[in-house]
């Protein structure tokens, strides 16, 4: 999950990152006191998942409470890159900046470890640093079990080569830094700029943060950092029944089991589309292991919720699973739905193979559900998917 | 011979007391595994009847090795405790541990991964996340299902369970040497590139399967490696073309990042190394006919 900056600067502050002051507002009149707090003048930054927002106009300076509202008016509702901007956040000024660095840990997956990236030329985009300029970005490997001690910090320092003045202050700043990063279950703590201002301090001026789900468990704090406003109500709700969901902009409605095989669900659907009027996959469904009757029905609802949705396409393989479970599993969904009042009304594919196949196949041929089609190979069940959808497209 | 497990493989299952370990160990048992053992420290001393197999639990995998000289251990153990039962099976030097959990923090795995390598990797890992490995007639460390094809010549490589299945399912009549889900988490023990290895020093595999999906650089670097040391056959599926940038497609690892981690990219290395990569799960199946057919 990625956080906005304020959500990344609150984490850098609560394990002793030095940042500005600042708070995080969603009306352009509280703008006004949140400025008055911090002694009459602020920025007013624009809070998107998004970079680039600097360039779109969405960070301004304000040199009145006045001035504060007319800005944070005009950032409020402002789209950058796709993104509408519901919060802003009123920083404190920052003193005059003398130079820009850059911070950041993440996960190396191809080398299997933590990997510290510094450098004494951030402000900018770090990814062009890192191709226009690669021998100014210091990549440090962090020993998970080790973690960032004093000395770490140092090599960190030395290698990115840090002005001797502000070397003792940055490396305090990597520690601290680190905190966050093992505390919170991080998969990246990044600061950019890490700005060296006039009075010699060394002050986090924006960052990212993106925390990993799997720790929710051990991290119950996370849960209110969630922005539940932008997400999607399709994917809102898929969560709330504890699917794997991933709304995407096609027609044909997909639902599978394991995540691989739903990803190669998508191509296999994309590439029947190319030949129906280029339909392309509504969704990600992956119903998992299993799938009882209940879940093929929650999936199924959902899917069905979706308007873009012109057909659906179950594709099972019968692992452990049998395959006249899946169908049973199918067959009672749709009842299921039909007595809650939300009776299929779209085509249906559906395609099983592997464990008791056979058996499964009968259970849907015997059901003689209307809008339920058996296809039996995955590449012709989804030719069939791509069809219907985009006849009644 | 095939790889990593084989016949004489003696599997202990940590974990195995829980609803998926006890479902699991039953299937494996059927499947002719040779099960020694389960691990939970407050049920040590016991032992479980799996239609008259009798299994007993000890109470670290330690001794578990030791009364019985197990060298693979297959974990079922929650995401929450899994770290430590990772560690504990790396402390014991087991040589082989499957982890079956879905969901381990990424902290976690990259901890108990650094201490493996600290401790000289005495321990294969394989997973987390990932479905395990079969040879099949011989043993099943893990949760591939048994029955969906028999043994033979081909050697297959996954990041994916389902499509695991599906491979399998679509060439059960030629039949397997082994094959290894090797998990779709950002950070994994045994890689695409360790399989093709094993696969390319194993006599009993002609031809190697690899699926890949997006996230990463691992099918990349696996092209390179095929490139420059495998000499068989390989046939390659990626999964995810579709996919958009940012969003995680069920696999906490399968995620494109701005342009890294591709399909399309891990294609094309794959096909620069000489692989020949299907469109489709079937397409990849045939390809891999065509190939053993002369």
């Amino acid at each position: 999950m990625d956080l906005f900056e304020y959500q990344a600067r609150d984490l850098f502050a609560k394990h002793g990152v030095p940042v500005l002051a600042g708070e995080v507002i969603d009306t352009p009149e509280a703008a006004r006191e949140a400025t008055e707090r911090l002694g009459g003048k602020s920025v007013v930054k624009a809070q998107v998942k998004v970079g680039g927002r600097g360039k779109a106009g969405g960070v301004k300076l304000a040199a009145t409470p006045d001035e504060a509202v007319a800005r944070a008016t005009d950032i409020l509702g402002m789209d950058i890159k796709g993104h509408t901007v519901n919060k802003v956040m009123i920083a404190e000024t920052a003193p005059e900046i003398a130079e820009e660095y850059y911070v950041s840990y993440l996960l190396d997956r191809t080398n299997r470890t933590f990997l510290a990236m510094a450098s004494v030329e951030g402000g900018m985009d770090i990814e062009e640093v890192a191709a226009t300029k690669p021998e100014a970005l210091a990549k440090v490997p962090v020993d998970a079990n080790e973690g960032v001690t004093k000395e770490k910090a140092a090599e960190i320092v030395a290698q990115a080569k840090f002005p001797a003045e502000v070397a003792d202050q940055v490396a305090d700043i990597l520690v601290t830094l680190w905190k966050t990063f093992i505390a919170e279950d991080a998969l990246l703590v990044e600061v950019n700029p890490l700005a060296k201002v006039a009075d010699g301090r060394v002050i986090a001026l924006d960052g990212k943060v993106s925390l990993d789900e799997n720790a929710d468990f051990r991290q119950p704090e996370h849960e209110a950092l969630e922005d539940k406003a932008a997400a999607n109500p399709l994917e809102a709700a898929a969560k709330a029944k504890n699917l794997n969901y991933v709304k995407l902009d096609g027609e044909v409605g997909i639902i599978g089991n394991g995540a691989g095989l739903v990803m190669s669900t998508l191509d296999v659907v994309a590439y029947a589309g190319e030949a129906h009027d280029n339909v392309k996959p509504a969704n990600f469904l992956d119903i998992g292991g299993g799938a009882s009757a209940e879940v093929m029905a929650n999936g199924l609802e959902i899917i069905l919720g979706d308007p873009d949705v012109k057909s659906v396409f179950v594709n099972v393989f019968g692992g452990i699973t049998a395959c006249d479970e899946v169908a049973n599993g199918i067959v009672q969904a749709l009842e299921l739905l039909k007595s809650k009042g939300e009776e299929v009304t779209k085509p249906l594919v559906v395609r099983l193979d592997g464990n008791n196949a056979e058996l499964g196949r009968k259970i849907l041929s015997d059901a003689n559900h209307p809008l339920v089609q058996r296809v039996d190979t995955m590449d012709g069940a989804a030719d069939k998917a791509a069809e219907l959808a985009a006849a009644a497209k | 011979m095939a790889i990593f497990l084989n016949k004489d493989s003696k599997v202990i299952v940590q974990g195995m007391t829980g609803a998926t370990g006890m479902k699991h160990t039953k299937l494996m048992l059927g499947d002719g595994t040779n099960i020694v053992g389960g691990v939970n420290p407050r049920k040590a001393g016991t032992s479980v009847d799996f239609d008259g197999t009798e299994v007993p639990v000890f109470g670290s995998v330690a001794e578990a090795m030791e009364k019985t000289g197990a060298d693979v251990s297959v974990l079922f153990v929650p995401p929450a405790f899994a770290k430590a039962a990772v560690v504990e099976a790396i402390d014991a030097e087991i040589p082989l541990a499957v982890v079956i959990t879905e969901g381990i923090a990424v902290h976690d795995s990259a901890a108990f991964w650094a201490y493996a390598k600290s401790k000289g990797n005495k321990t294969r890992i394989i997973g987390p996340n990932c479905p395990g490995l079969i040879t099949p007639g011989q043993s099943n460390a893990g949760i591939i299902p048994g029955d969906i094809t028999k043994p033979g010549r081909i050697g297959l490589v996954s990041k994916s369970g389902t499509l695991t299945y599906q491979m399998m399912y679509e060439l059960r009549d030629i039949g397997f040497s082994s094959a290894v889900g090797i998990g779709g988490d950002p950070v994994i023990g045994t890689t695409h590139i360790d399989a093709l290895a094993a696969f390319e020093a194993d006599p009993d595999t002609d031809l190697i399967v690899m699926i890949g999906e997006i996230g990463g650089d691992a099918e990349e670097r696996a092209a390179d490696f095929i490139k420059a040391n495998v000499t068989k056959p390989v046939v390659g599926y990626v999964a995810g073309f579709t996919a958009p940038e940012g969003k995680t497609m069920g696999h906490a690892g399968a995620i494109v990042s701005g342009s890294s981690g591709t399909a399309a990219a891990k294609k094309e290395a794959l096909e620069a190394a000489g692989v020949k990569v299907g469109k489709t799960p079937t397409e990849t199946a045939k390809l891999a006919r065509a190939i053993l057919a002369g």
